[in-house]
């Protein structure tokens, strides 16, 4: 296979932006017929790449050989010209046009007046459709599809312009098993057509599982690159981070008290249904399922931002009605979101008030800010997590990932909270952040909090756990104590698969 | 089918019908054809803005200095027509001085990154400023207009007068600009979702800046047949007719938030004004109703819309009948 | 186990002391402004600085300046009314309607201050409540209440005020401080202390930085909106009060167009249209500059429109000077 020239590689290519080396003197060589997989942590310059490749960001150095001569893309139209399409969230969701508009939008055929050929372009979004087995009607709007049909559309879309290099940007992440499944099938189909693909990924099996070539990136620089059969998981894994990773998990101190929390009946129009569990002090109980398959929908509204419409809840032997947040807040259930940048952090706002937000009838005086409190209360419960930042007053979108997400766990942890329910704790965090939350939730757990930990990751989910739930469509399809915890069983009452035999 | 029986514009539609058959069950006159066409005639200067403003809003940009171009240009016009330059280059030259100003508004969003808000909110100060700057504040009246000038917008060819004829070519010609044209399509994408249009090639800003210069040529077209038509040009003519512009947009279901809405959409919502503004008169209701009974259609509208696309939850659980979006073709 | 390398750092509170993030802000540079327009001013007209005449230019920006403070918070909030005009329209001809009834002035001034209260409260439901945007329904509430004033009101006025109303337009505190330049003390005091030191004040600009996150802490947003819109209405009622009380009389066309001129006074303030940031004493700035402009050229008899072309470009350059620097 890699006898054969690449049709795109880069050559000490960079790019930089305002304080920041996004990409140093990186290479990256794609082969016809083969998936290279692209591979590093959250900053290493991946999504920076993409944008290079698909002409949205301009390096400052270094060349791009299509085929062996040096290219320029100083638009994405001309990236598109050249065969170079990318599928990610972001490519082709226009919510109002058609299906087929959204195939052909920008390379429509026309009629000889010039106008877009409506029949012709239904046609060929028909055939393209067709081609990757798609079952999906052109004519109707986007807004009506789910996730996995868009990803089609966007695959679609990559082919009408006959793509020869094509990138997958993390195109699993919102995917349930089998529509995976089905993806990689693609993958397979787009291999056999002799596309280049480049995939991109944070999962290893899927990575092991599709992948014939890979380059790792660490901090926008090239690391390595060889054959995925001669790589194992530990390598990959030292070259990401640039040390040996242990995937260990902090050893708990197991101190489980009295049920001080417990859900009975919850349910919803069309999100879950007859959700009950209870939880210990000083327990940590995680949520395994697909992504879909209801958790964090149970979690928003066990914290009041949507509500049930039967179902209780019983917070150490009383009856809690929760309305609102604020509700939640008042009764100790805290909710660190997955989505970080819009529900989480308020960027914008320096670091101290988002911690004292939650708190501010605490540090206030008849609903006067006092400052100095503030301060006060930030420093106690961020220096527990070992924040970086300049100081408490930088605004907290300048900050990683990592350090975003223990300001949100050090503003809840200020309200002294009875439950924290923590969804995707550590996704698109560093490795160094993520032991950091880990280690973390194990103390809480140890100081006595009941914790809920919702995490679609297995290993994290058995390092952390002391029982699982797992959800399927919007029910608890398993719990699992102890023994019963082994990755199989998750994923067989995930994917609603009955006992081996 | 039973999509298209209950949307936004069937909805408008039948309010439109329903509003129209109960006044002429007491006053018939009302719907004689002459009154009707009188009635278009009367909303066409409406119409032709409310397409512009319908592609500036689709980008998720607005456009408040409508009213000012337009008199701007008026004026211009009435200036240019009093000069002797013959019609024939005044109303090319109103359509590209509409076109600058709706350019200089675009500029300001696209390449200084101003919020259109902010300054199209200027720019409506600065532009009937200039009238006063350029005339002192006086006033040109119809005997200082050529009769060639004031008489094109009421030429009557088979039938309607050309002011009519103005409004339906615009909108012929945009109903096909807005569905089968790449730029059409554009305007659409940059709304709807501006990362997502970058990824297909699209420029937002450039798009934005081609949708201010066309509401801005519009507006331009419109100061001439204004000014002719009223015979008059000063510094506050269609002073404050922007609101009346959005209003209708917003009742005709084009989405202040961008990328929802259509030509049909925004015709029917200055169809709906204009039936009420002719009709008030007729009723015998005085016509100072007019902007109390727009403002609550702009309430009504914007509400019952909020209400159509309330978002429902996710569809996690089974549910007992297919979603319509799985549509399998055969 | 792989524990991060944790000997705790001591992280400041502020990089920057308070005082030096002041001299590099917005409103240092407003303050430069003022100074430029105050001395070219004072050079080009021999009456500018007379107290008097300095005293009768505050009446060009008090009643603005009152609702712009509340239209700054709406603002930062991520919200906008552009109905305040028409409030003061609505209010002033509930003022007329109980005066012609033969109410005293403690009655004219509640009614202009409850109807005020009534339109925010309107706007406030229609926005906080159904959860439309402001800037639609604003549009329409503001058809929708200059709609009742020329409905009750039609081509007529209300006149004949009775004489002791004239102090809140008029009257004098003490010496040359008016009771409208009292009055807009005291309310820039009230929404300074009210949006910079108190919580309610906080959560303004949570919202207006992320109101879903703002959802998310706790905040109960929809609550703090209602709570914006209201006292803009309130605000526009009491400014209502003062200009028909400087005016004497109510047409339904009373303070047309004011609402832009309130929203440029916003934005040259240093609000940021967009939401998340601003200050009440930006506003404040901003007023002295947008009076003592419009008083100065008025000096010089230039007409004032000529004067609104000035304003409207200052509104357009202010904005953009920053961004055209920055840029290089």
């Amino acid at each position: 296979m890699p006898t054969s020239a690449p049709v795109l590689s880069l050559r000490a290519l960079s790019k930089s932006f305002p304080g920041v080396k996004a990409l140093q003197d990186v290479q990256l060589d794609l082969y016809a017929g083969t998936v290279t997989a692209l591979i590093g942590e959250n900053g290493a310059g991946k999504s920076t790449i993409v944008k290079v490749l698909t002409g949205i960001y301009q390096p400052e150095a270094g060349e791009i050989f299509l085929d062996g001569t040096a290219v320029k893309f100083p638009s994405s139209e001309a990236a598109a010209a050249a065969g170079v399409s990318a599928i990610h969230q972001e490519t082709v969701l226009f919510d109002e046009l058609t299906v087929a508009e959204n195939i052909w939008l920008g390379h429509a055929p026309k009629t000889k007046w010039g106008l877009i050929d409506v029949a012709a372009q239904r046609r060929q979004a028909a055939a393209l459709l067709k081609s990757i087995g798609a079952k999906i009607d052109p004519d109707i709007l986007l807004r009506e599809l789910g996730i996995a049909q868009r990803h089609l559309v966007a695959i679609a879309r990559a082919l009408s312009i006959d793509a020869r290099v094509v990138i997958m940007d993390e195109p699993t992440a919102a995917l349930s098993h089998k529509e995976i499944q089905e993806l990689y099938d693609l993958v397979e189909t787009l291999k056999s057509k002799g596309k280049a693909i480049l995939f991109i990924s944070h999962k290893f099996d899927e990575i092991f599982r599709i992948a014939d070539h890979y380059t790792v990136f660490r901090d926008g620089q090239f690391v390595g690159a060889g054959l995925m059969s001669e790589a194992t998981e530990t390598q990959l894994v030292q070259m990401m981070v640039g040390r040996a990773v242990d995937q260990i998990f902090p050893a708990r101190v197991r101190n489980i008290g009295d049920v001080v929390f417990t859900v009975a009946g919850y349910s919803h129009p069309t999100e879950f249904a007859d959700i009950r569990f209870s939880l210990r002090k000083g327990e940590i109980l995680g949520f395994y399922g697909l992504v879909g398959a209801g958790r964090s929908e149970v979690m928003q509204a066990l914290f009041g931002i949507t509500k049930p419409s039967a179902g209780a809840v019983n917070l150490d032997g009383k009856v809690r009605v929760i309305r609102t947040t604020a509700d939640a807040i008042a009764a100790g259930i805290v909710y660190v979101p997955e989505d970080r940048g819009r529900q989480g952090a308020i960027k914008g706002l320096p670091i101290f008030q988002n911690a004292s937000l939650p708190s501010l009838t605490k540090t206030s005086r008849g609903g006067f800010l006092r400052l100095a409190r503030e301060f006060a209360l930030t420093r106690e419960y961020t220096q527990a997590l070992d924040l970086r930042a300049a100081s408490l007053d930088q605004d907290i979108g300048l900050l990683s990932g990592g350090n975003q997400q223990k300001v949100v766990i050090a503003k809840w942890l200020a309200t002294k909270p009875r439950v924290i329910i923590l969804d995707e704790p550590t996704k698109g965090i560093d490795i160094g952040s993520k032991a950091m939350v880990h280690e973390f939730m194990a103390k809480l757990a140890a100081k006595g909090l009941a914790v809920i930990m919702v995490s679609s990751e297995i290993p994290e989910v058995l390092g952390m756990s002391d029982r699982v739930i797992v959800m399927r469509e919007g029910r608890i399809a398993a719990e699992l104590v102890g023994d019963a915890m082994t990755p199989e069983a998750l994923v067989r009452a995930a994917a609603g698969l009955g006992e081996a035999a | 089918m039973k999509a298209a029986l209950t949307s936004r514009d069937a909805l408008l539609t039948y309010a439109i019908i329903a509003m129209t058959a109960g006044i002429a069950y007491r006053f018939p006159a009302f719907i004689t054809p002459s009154s009707l066409a009188n009635t278009f005639n009367d909303t066409a200067p409406l119409m032709i803005l409310v397409i512009g403003q319908m592609i500036v809003i689709l980008t998720k940009c607005i456009d408040l200095s409508v009213a000012a171009t337009l008199a701007l240009t008026g004026m211009v016009a009435a200036l240019l027509d009093g000069a002797g330059v013959p019609l024939a280059l005044v109303i090319p030259a109103a359509i590209a001085l509409g076109a600058i100003l709706g350019m200089i508004n675009g500029l300001l969003v696209w390449r200084v990154g101003i919020p259109s808000i902010v300054v199209t909110l200027g720019t409506m100060t600065i532009y009937r400023g200039v009238i006063f700057l350029m005339t002192n504040g006086k006033w040109v009246n119809a005997h200082e207009m050529s009769d060639a000038f004031k008489a094109l917008p009421r030429l009557h060819v088979l039938g309607l007068p050309m002011m009519s004829w103005g409004a339906i070519a615009v909108i012929a010609v945009f109903a096909v600009v807005m569905t089968r044209t790449v730029l059409g399509r554009s305007f659409y994408a940059v709304g709807g979702n501006p990362h997502a249009a970058v990824y297909a090639g699209i420029d937002v800003g450039r798009t934005q800046f081609a949708a201010f210069t066309i509401s801005g040529a519009l507006a331009g077209l419109v100061g001439y047949l204004w000014v002719s038509r009223y015979a008059v040009a000063y510094v506050d003519v269609a002073g404050g007719f922007e609101l009346d512009v959005v209003a209708a947009c917003v009742i005709g279901g084009i989405s202040i938030a961008g990328g929802i809405g259509g030509v049909r959409g925004a015709i029917l919502g200055c169809i709906f004004l204009g039936i009420i503004k002719n009709a008030l008169p007729v009723i015998g209701v005085s016509p100072f109703w007019q902007m109390a009974i727009s403002g609550t259609a702009i309430v009504l509208a914007v509400a019952v819309n909020a209400l159509q696309n309330r978002p429902k939850g996710r569809l996690i659980l089974k549910p007992d009948v297919p979603p319509s979006a799985q549509k399998v073709q055969a | 186990m792989s524990a991060p390398q944790s000997q705790n750092r001591h992280l400041p509170d502020r990089l920057q002391t308070p005082m030096a993030r002041m001299l590099r802000s917005w409103e240092a540079l407003l303050v430069v402004v003022f100074i430029l327009i105050f001395t070219a001013n004072s050079f080009a007209s021999p009456y500018f600085l007379n107290v008097w005449n300095l005293s009768d230019a505050t009446f060009n920006f008090t009643e603005k300046a009152m609702i712009a403070f509340a239209m700054a918070m709406l603002i930062i909030a991520g919200e906008i009314d552009l109905s305040v005009a028409s409030i003061i329209a609505l209010a002033s001809t509930a003022m007329g309607l109980v005066m012609s009834a033969g109410y005293g002035v403690p009655v004219i001034v509640l009614a202009g201050i409850a109807t005020g209260l009534i339109c925010g409260a309107i706007n406030g439901a229609l926005v906080a409540g159904m959860n439309l945007p402001s800037i639609v329904v604003t549009i329409g509430t503001m058809s929708l209440f200059r709609g009742v004033s020329f409905i009750i009101l039609g081509d007529q006025a209300f006149t004949g005020y009775p004489k002791e109303f004239a102090f809140f337009g008029q009257g004098y505190v003490f010496w040359v401080i008016s009771f409208e330049l009292f009055l807009f003390a005291v309310t820039a005091v009230i929404f300074y202390i009210l949006l910079h030191r108190t919580n309610f004040g906080r959560t303004i600009y949570v919202i207006g930085n992320n109101p879903v996150g703002a959802l998310f802490s706790g905040v109960r947003v929809a609550r703090v909106r209602f709570i914006l819109f209201l006292l803009t209405g309130l605000m526009s009622g009491v400014a209502a009060v003062c200009l028909t009380s400087r005016l004497g009389s109510t047409r339904p066309s009373i303070a047309t167009g004011m609402e832009l001129e309130i929203i440029t006074m916003v934005v040259l303030g240093g609000v940021n249209i967009l939401g998340g940031s601003g200050s009440i004493l930006g506003v404040v700035l901003a007023a002295f500059i947008m009076g003592m402009v419009t008083f100065g050229i008025g000096l010089l008899n230039v007409p004032g429109i000529v004067m609104s072309i000035f304003l409207g470009l200052l509104l357009i350059a202010v904005i953009a000077a920053p961004k055209l620097i920055w840029r290089k």
